[in-house]
């Protein structure tokens, strides 16, 4: 009862704050409910947004991760959209083109500096921009290198896929860890066709064809793909690595010693930091067509229902100053959008403790297909993937894989490309 | 003009008015929309209108064909062997571009059986759907007996005058009040292929012969492991419906049971069974719905692997409908589940019906 009471009299206080300095309030909808140190962050963004202009006034609602892009969806259906989204950039040409997000108007100038993946782009026009990115490195420690006698591999010069198979063998026959490499086979859901993805594409095939978007036959189920099923199939054949993994030993796996190498992101970085002394980074091994790792992490949008979409882009410009890229950064680890913001940043500086992750993420970071069918694609390759894990005849896999998500285009008239 | 059904009745329909009015609302209006949409093309999302495609999601959903292919041979005529059998052409030759049979295009194998020399392929549109058809009657099929009989089991025993028996009975019902959800969870962990409860508890029993076992990772113990955790944690549902059952029956019956001299067998068989009969139909026609919709495990324990091993028919409604945004396949699945469970139900009506 008191809450309802307080819930009025904040709503009262609101309406009529609102009139009294006839300024416009722009909801906004952010996907970090349930961590603390994300609201912190954006509500001062927020706070400092408000407090310097007296034209907009932003509202926050906040969702947990989990359910945000279902909310967004039946908000959708319900009419129901806040003036300004936040966006996982891979799912955001889904958005577009199904009419929840209209282009997002600001200064070119300004996002000049930005990582490539930071930009949501499709059908030419930008959509949504991110304050950081995310990046894959396999992560490993010195030690383990000098025990296994091998080379470190740098930017220049990644391991190529006999090294690293070499690397997974020397590793498994000293026994100096329980499996050799850890995928994080735990994370299912987008991690896979995120952290797998990429191994797809520097084999030289990928998700759909991304000359056309029309059509995933050859490139899903081509040569290149057949031969990246084939040596992901070995990868747990072979007992590098396990199909099925335990969540605890994804979290605490490499830190205690039972992996060698771990395919994990920024995120954890600092975790196995403060594990060991001796942890190395390493980019993505050359398995043919070059190394790549994913790009493009959470972003901000307008909604195409705003009716005050230069607010909304004035809320996100604002917040794309350096000093809020290096707080989120110092506050939940990810990779600033731009060198100078990693400049200010306790880890990403040049010579910092993550600093190769900004190089990762600027030189092998690839986008997810830019195409609204993505979703869809993300959810039959992830599918694919754990089934030929798991020990499913890689051709037909594949090709069931490419039918289903031909299907899916077909079904939806070519997605509008 | 007004019937007497109606007017009579007022009181009743009145209390029956809400309840009425929102099973109508979220469940029948709904159900109307799944059969209208599983005649179109439906996206969750999407700027493109619907249309109208007739049949072709049931086409899609349920087309299965056969197809038989002789073994490879060489210029001799020989059959060519590989690892001691025959060696056939792959199916994915004969399926793909293949300008004799088109109409295989697309379908895949689901499985296959070999007579004499030749080798017969069932080929499904929808491999993944017609596993999780399997598996969903497996499911039925152990869970239904199975757990109406522990069920029946367990209530004969608390139907006793003992001391403290409420707290048995508290025990068995308690599963059926903690969330689905949180009972799920709570059996991954159990399940663990390293260190869950299940296996330390085994390796600790025989002494570490019996070796780890990743229940819910392998294809052929996760889906009995899931069947095995849902008849634990609904069975004690079960058992409160036959206790008031049993309870129903006239204690007089016993006694002259007991005063002819009945063995208690004989008192289980002609009296407590006979007067179970209604009860029997209600829990067998209960627990075959329940079973049908087997989803909540599915979606924290499995997510339908390792290997479609756990797909189910719900499972894979929501999965398309919500996970793919393709709201016309996952209603063509309601619909199709709505037909099997439909039929069944009457059938088991039929085989229960009063004999006169």
């Amino acid at each position: 009862m008191t809450k309802l009471k307080l819930a009025a009299a904040l709503l009262a206080a609101t309406t009529w704050g609102g009139t009294a300095l006839a300024q416009q309030t722009l909801t906004m909808w952010y996907h970090g409910a349930g961590n603390d140190v994300e609201q912190k962050l954006i509500g001062e963004v927020i706070a400092d947004f408000n407090a310097s202009q007296t034209d907009w006034k932003v509202e926050l609602q906040s969702f947990p991760q989990a359910a945000y892009n279902d909310s967004v969806v039946a908000g959708a259906l319900a009419g129901n959209l806040p003036d300004i989204l936040d966006v996982d950039g891979p799912n955001m040409p889904n958005w577009a083109w199904a009419g929840y997000m209209q282009p997002l108007k600001i200064d070119e100038t300004k996002i000049a500096e930005f990582l490539p993946g930071t930009k949501g782009i499709w059908n030419g026009e930008l959509y949504s921009i991110g304050l950081w990115d995310a990046a894959v490195a396999m992560v490993t420690r010195q030690s383990t290198l000098d025990a296994l006698g091998l080379r470190t591999p740098t930017l220049d010069q990644p391991w190529t896929k006999d090294e690293f198979m070499d690397a997974l063998a020397k590793a498994k026959a000293s026994g100096k860890c329980e499996y050799a490499l850890d995928l994080g086979m735990a994370w299912t859901g987008e991690w896979y066709p995120y952290a797998f993805s990429p191994f797809l594409q520097s084999f030289g095939g990928d998700i759909v064809d991304r000359s056309t978007y029309k059509t995933a036959e050859g490139a899903l189920n081509g040569d290149a793909a057949m031969a990246f099923g084939e040596w992901w199939q070995s990868l747990f054949k072979d007992g590098y690595a396990q199909a099925t993994q335990d969540p605890a030993d994804r979290d605490g796996g490499f830190n205690s010693g039972k992996y060698c190498f771990s395919w994990n992101g920024n995120w954890a970085a600092l975790g196995s930091l403060a594990a060991f002394d001796d942890v190395l980074f390493l980019p993505a091994p050359d398995l043919g067509n070059g190394p790549k790792i994913g790009a493009a992490s959470w972003q901000f949008g307008v909604s195409a229902k705003s009716q005050h979409p230069e607010g909304a882009a004035a809320f996100i410009e604002f917040a794309l100053q350096d000093k809020y890229l290096a707080a989120f950064s110092n506050g939940i680890g990810l990779i600033p959008a731009t060198p100078s913001a990693a400049a200010l940043t306790e880890n990403y500086a040049p010579g910092g403790k993550l600093a190769v992750f900004f190089d990762l993420s600027a030189k092998q970071g690839l986008v997810r297909p830019v195409t609204p069918g993505y979703v869809v694609q993300a959810k039959v390759f992830e599918k694919a993937v754990a089934d030929i894990a798991n020990g499913a005849d890689v051709a037909a896999t594949l090709d069931a894989a490419t039918d289903e998500i031909n299907a899916d285009i077909e079904k939806n008239n070519g997605y509008g490309h | 003009m007004a019937s007497k059904f109606l007017v009579s009745n007022r009181t009743g329909w009145l209390m029956a008015g809400p309840s009425i009015l929102l099973i109508a609302g979220f469940i029948v209006l709904p159900f109307l929309f799944a059969i209208l949409f599983s005649f179109t093309n439906q996206r969750l999302v999407s700027p493109n209108a619907a249309e109208f495609v007739g049949f072709a999601n049931y086409r899609q959903l349920l087309d299965v064909t056969t197809l038989t292919v002789e073994p490879e041979r060489d210029a001799a005529g020989a059959v060519v062997m590989e690892d001691g059998a025959p060696k056939y052409p792959s199916v994915r030759s004969l399926t793909r571009n293949n300008p004799d049979r088109p109409d295989l295009n697309g379908m895949r194998e689901w499985f296959s059986f070999g007579h004499g020399d030749s080798r017969t392929y069932v080929l499904a549109r929808d491999v993944v759907f017609m596993k999780a058809l399997v598996n969903t009657f497996i499911f039925v099929l152990v869970v239904a007996p199975v757990q109406g009989g522990l069920a029946l089991g367990l209530a004969l025993l608390i139907n006793q005058r003992l001391r403290g028996i409420n707290v048995f009975r508290t025990i068995y019902f308690m599963p059926v009040v903690v969330s689905i959800v949180v009972v799920s969870l709570l059996w991954r962990f159990i399940y663990d292929g390293q260190s869950g409860l299940l296996n330390n508890l085994l390796s600790a029993l025989s002494f570490g012969a019996i070796p780890k076992v990743d229940w819910l990772g392998n294809p052929s113990t996760a889906l009995g492991a899931i069947i095995a955790m849902s008849i634990w944690q609904a069975v004690g549902f079960y058992m409160v419906i036959w206790l008031s059952g049993l309870q129903t029956i006239s204690p007089t019956l016993y006694e002259a049971g007991a005063i002819e001299g009945a063995s208690k067998w004989q008192t289980f068989r002609y009296i407590t069974w006979p007067g179970l009969r209604n009860t029997t139909v209600l829990v067998l026609i209960v627990i075959t719905m329940q079973a049908f919709a087997l989803f909540a495990q599915i979606d924290v324990m499995t997510g339908g692997g390792p290997l479609d091993s756990t797909q189910t028919i719900v499972f894979q409604a929501v999965e398309r409908g919500y996970g793919k945004q393709d709201i016309s396949g996952g209603s063509t699945i309601s619909v199709v589940l709505f037909v099997i469970v439909l039929s069944i139900s009457l059938i088991q009506r039929w085989l229960t019906r009063e004999k006169s």
